[in-house]
């Protein structure tokens, strides 16, 4: 009964009709299945250092006659398997898009709805605060926060605090978006007549934010949220490859293109090109599934 | 007739400026010439400043500010200077700017004591003569004063620069940002991280070699970009390849390459002297002051792989701290710890650590070739021992002064030996730490009575045989007490476009007045 409600939902009728979206939603299926099983599924674990051996750097794929089968997609110059490492460092990638969007949805909801719900010169000072940062790219303001918190934490943390900082300086890039879209929104609910009577009986405003308001502005914001994990996977990678990321020790994505883009000119075209297109694979699915999110839950459109 | 007119305005008109474009990975510390012992900024600063003496293109000692000396006796040497040479700002050179700069370079916030090590005082006779007092004889002495660069005392002292810079405290100077010596070349700027601009000094004493007029040295970090930069022909001469791109420039048709060996060890520093590892999950003991920990440590390095994988074959894999073309360095004392994680294991355990322990390795990235990379090579190596090691890689501008102020466990470091024989060597990286010159890079702060005795005696050992036997010695005592991890000698190949030529320097110093681009 209940599959067969879910079958003909809407949403799950506009999924059938889109090929894209299906294709789409197996490879993220597939990104996303890979990067958690990594730990169980990849042939080595690129982090144990001592199982690392140096002689193996540099083997070509599998294929290539100088290949190794126990290293499908080749290894890299510290004799990383190139399969396990995209695995491994997907799941950093994924692990750090997800909170990162996560933090950013929970700093801009919470500073939406005050704006939205309170106005004034707390929602004026708000919004000032998200137009100025909305002039600048968030990857800027990513490489501040993160150049900051390099400076200002002690030396020999760096590595272990790298991915938390990762984490609050994309999260803290990306919070204008959900807090410019909820507090719209969070302005008309504001005016309805479910508000007024909830203030009417005596709730306090926190409750009436969070319990009245909040399910009914969340839609949108969700639809922001699933295309900017693309995003916020992106910018890691980025932060990444321009070493100010995760350390080369733990890869994300961008660390392994990082590193591998040394060797482009040398012919170890592996150790970059499978880590690159591992992740356009991820990003552009994870985006493909947002953009037919968005869609299908806009009236408009349909 | 017109014809005529027009050879004549070609011969009149000035020779063409001719504009040598060089990268390499580093960007200078400072620019003065006193304060950073520091290859990449002695390779910059010596284009401005001048010694009493130089190396020729053969690394023969020549004269340079000073025209002759003569030696009375073992500890009198009298130097004649060079007179009519004036300073970049127009100031004459004179006696006062020697002893001036005797007494600067002696200051302790300074690195580069050393290359005045020896001499206890130096005199002015008259405007053009001094004398050198040693406080023993000083057999390689002129060696030594190489990098002993001379500044003018006005111009200093009008600067406000008289004294050296505290590099570890940060602090500036105008020396440290301007350059005004008696050199070939003037340093025009210096943009940090960006370029240094050099024009040649019309005025200088001397003649260059080669028709290079313009220098603009480029610190590219990235090694792919700079070897980019070279391909597409933006700079001519870049001298730290990427090991990985040799090969492939080797076939390059407009290229060539200046194959050689940088007189460089590479190695592994570890504190010896706190009681207590500050970054170790060791708690109340040291455990690099245990012999057969820092024996496990190295025996569990497998040098071959680095060399091979890591430097693609442009290493040689080291036993002792020198490089070989060093005085006292030979094949036979130059042996590598064997490899042998079973016996580093059994080490380990024998020393009271049968589970390892963890420690951070401190390592600079972009100073050394590969040096982040070899350092990650050392985590795995190391992690087969039972070692859990954190590696925290560092630009080298942020990785110095936390090493010169002892605030690590574990580091990366390589010795370039200027005066191309070990006592320097020796002398600087485990003699006792004294606050001159002695174990001025000491920096785990080894320290052996033995060593001390042999390097004190070096210094002014002037029987040859004995002198030798002395090196010899502190070389191999080091290497069997296992006071650093030597990784490697560095090679360093240089490519540059053909119509280029440059005379290679072992000390990883391009001298652009023995350069031609045609």
């Amino acid at each position: 009964m209940i599959l067969q409600k879910v079958w003909q939902h809407d949403l799950a009728w506009s999924f059938r009709r889109s090929p894209v979206t299906i294709v789409a939603a197996i490879l993220t299926f597939v990104c996303v299945g890979a990067a958690l099983a990594a730990p169980w599924l990849s042939p080595q674990d690129p982090f144990n250092m001592a199982a690392l051996n140096l002689n193996d750097a540099f083997t070509p794929p599998a294929w290539d006659e100088k290949g190794n089968p126990q290293y499908p997609l080749g290894t890299d110059n510290q004799g990383r398997d190139v399969l396990s490492t995209i695995m491994h460092g997907a799941r950093i990638s994924l692990g750090v898009g997800l909170a990162s969007v996560f933090f950013s949805l929970l700093l801009g909801v919470a500073t939406g709805l005050l704006a939205g719900y309170y106005g004034g010169r707390l929602d004026a000072l708000i919004m000032r605060i998200a137009d100025v940062q909305l002039s600048f790219p968030a990857i800027l303001i990513a490489l501040l926060i993160d150049g900051v918190a390099r400076v200002a934490l002690p030396g020999d943390r760096h590595d272990e605090l790298a991915i938390p900082v990762l984490v609050l300086a994309i999260g803290f890039a990306g919070w204008v978006q959900y807090a410019r879209t909820v507090r719209g929104s969070t302005m008309v609910e504001r005016q309805k007549e479910y508000v007024q009577a909830a203030r009417v009986i005596g709730r306090r405003p926190l409750s009436i934010m969070v319990s009245h308001v909040l399910p009914n502005v969340l839609g949108p914001v969700l639809v922001i949220a699933t295309i900017h994990i693309a995003t916020a996977i992106i910018t890691e990678a980025t932060l990444s490859f321009l070493g100010v990321g995760v350390p080369a020790t733990r890869p994300s994505l961008g660390t392994l293109i990082r590193i591998g883009n040394e060797f482009l000119y040398s012919g170890e075209w592996w150790i970059t090109v499978f880590p690159g297109a591992a992740l356009v694979v991820l990003v552009l699915s994870v985006n493909l599934l947002g953009d037919w999110l968005r869609d299908a839950l806009n009236p408009k459109l349909r | 007739m017109r014809y005529l007119l027009l050879v004549m305005a070609l011969i009149a008109a000035p020779a063409p400026a001719v504009t040598l474009k060089w990268a390499a990975q580093n960007d200078i510390l400072t620019l003065d010439p006193h304060s950073q012992n520091h290859a990449t900024t002695h390779a910059i600063v010596q284009y401005a400043y001048e010694g009493l003496v130089r190396y020729n293109a053969k690394y023969e000692i020549e004269p340079c500010l000073a025209v002759s000396w003569t030696k009375s006796d073992d500890l009198h040497y009298r130097f004649n200077l060079r007179k009519n040479v004036r300073f970049h700002d127009g100031s004459a050179f004179t006696a006062d700017d020697v002893v001036f700069s005797f007494n600067r370079i002696r200051e302790p916030q300074g690195t580069n004591q050393i290359y005045v090590s020896g001499i206890k005082e130096v005199n002015k006779v008259d405007d053009y003569t001094v004398d050198f007092v040693l406080s023993g004889p000083s057999p390689i002495l002129m060696r030594y004063i190489v990098d002993f660069r001379i500044m003018s005392k006005a111009w200093s002292e009008k600067n406000r620069s008289q004294h050296i810079q505290d590099y570890a405290k940060k602090e500036e100077t105008y020396a440290s940002r301007n350059a005004n010596g008696t050199g070939p070349f003037i340093i025009k700027t210096w943009e940090p991280d960006k370029r240094i601009v050099f024009e040649a000094n019309k005025s200088w004493w001397g003649k260059l070699d080669g028709n290079v007029t313009d220098v603009i040295y480029t610190p590219i970090k990235s090694d792919a970009t700079r070897v980019s930069a070279l391909l597409s022909g933006e700079v001519d001469l870049v001298t730290d390849l990427p090991t990985q791109d040799v090969e492939r420039l080797r076939k390059e048709a407009n290229l060539k390459i200046l194959d050689g060996h940088e007189v460089r060890t590479i190695f592994i520093g570890l504190d010896q002297h706190n009681d207590e590892l500050k970054y170790a999950s060791v708690k109340g003991r040291n455990p690099f002051k245990d012999v057969r920990v820092r024996q496990a440590l190295n025996m569990a390095v497998d040098r071959e792989a680095i060399r091979k994988v890591t430097m693609r074959g442009l290493s040689l894999p080291a036993g002792v701290m020198v490089a070989p073309g060093v005085h006292g360095y030979s094949k036979d004392i130059d042996v590598i710890a064997k490899y042998d994680v079973a016996g580093a294991k059994k080490l380990l355990a024998e020393a009271g650590y049968p589970n390892g322990f963890e420690f951070t390795l401190d390592c600079p990235n972009g100073r050394y070739v590969n040096d982040e990379k070899i350092c990650q090579a050392l985590v795995g190596m190391w992690a087969r021992a039972g070692l859990k090691v954190r590696l925290n890689a560092l630009p080298f501008s942020n990785f110095i002064p936390k090493i010169l102020n002892f605030d690590s466990s574990a580091y990366m470091l390589g010795w370039g030996v200027q005066t191309f024989d070990a006592l320097y060597s020796l002398q600087s990286l485990v003699r006792t730490k004294t606050t001159g010159a002695d174990g001025s890079f000491n920096l785990g702060r080894v320290s052996d009575t033995q060593i001390d005795r042999m390097v004190d005696q070096a210094k002014t050992e002037t029987d040859d045989a004995k002198r030798d036997k002395l090196l010899r010695d502190g070389l191999v005592r080091t290497r069997d007490q296992h006071y650093y991890v030597p990784l490697h000698h560095q090679m360093r190949p240089w490519a540059m476009k053909k119509n280029v030529s440059i005379t290679y320097s072992p000390d990883d110093r391009p001298q652009a007045r023995f350069a031609a681009v045609k």
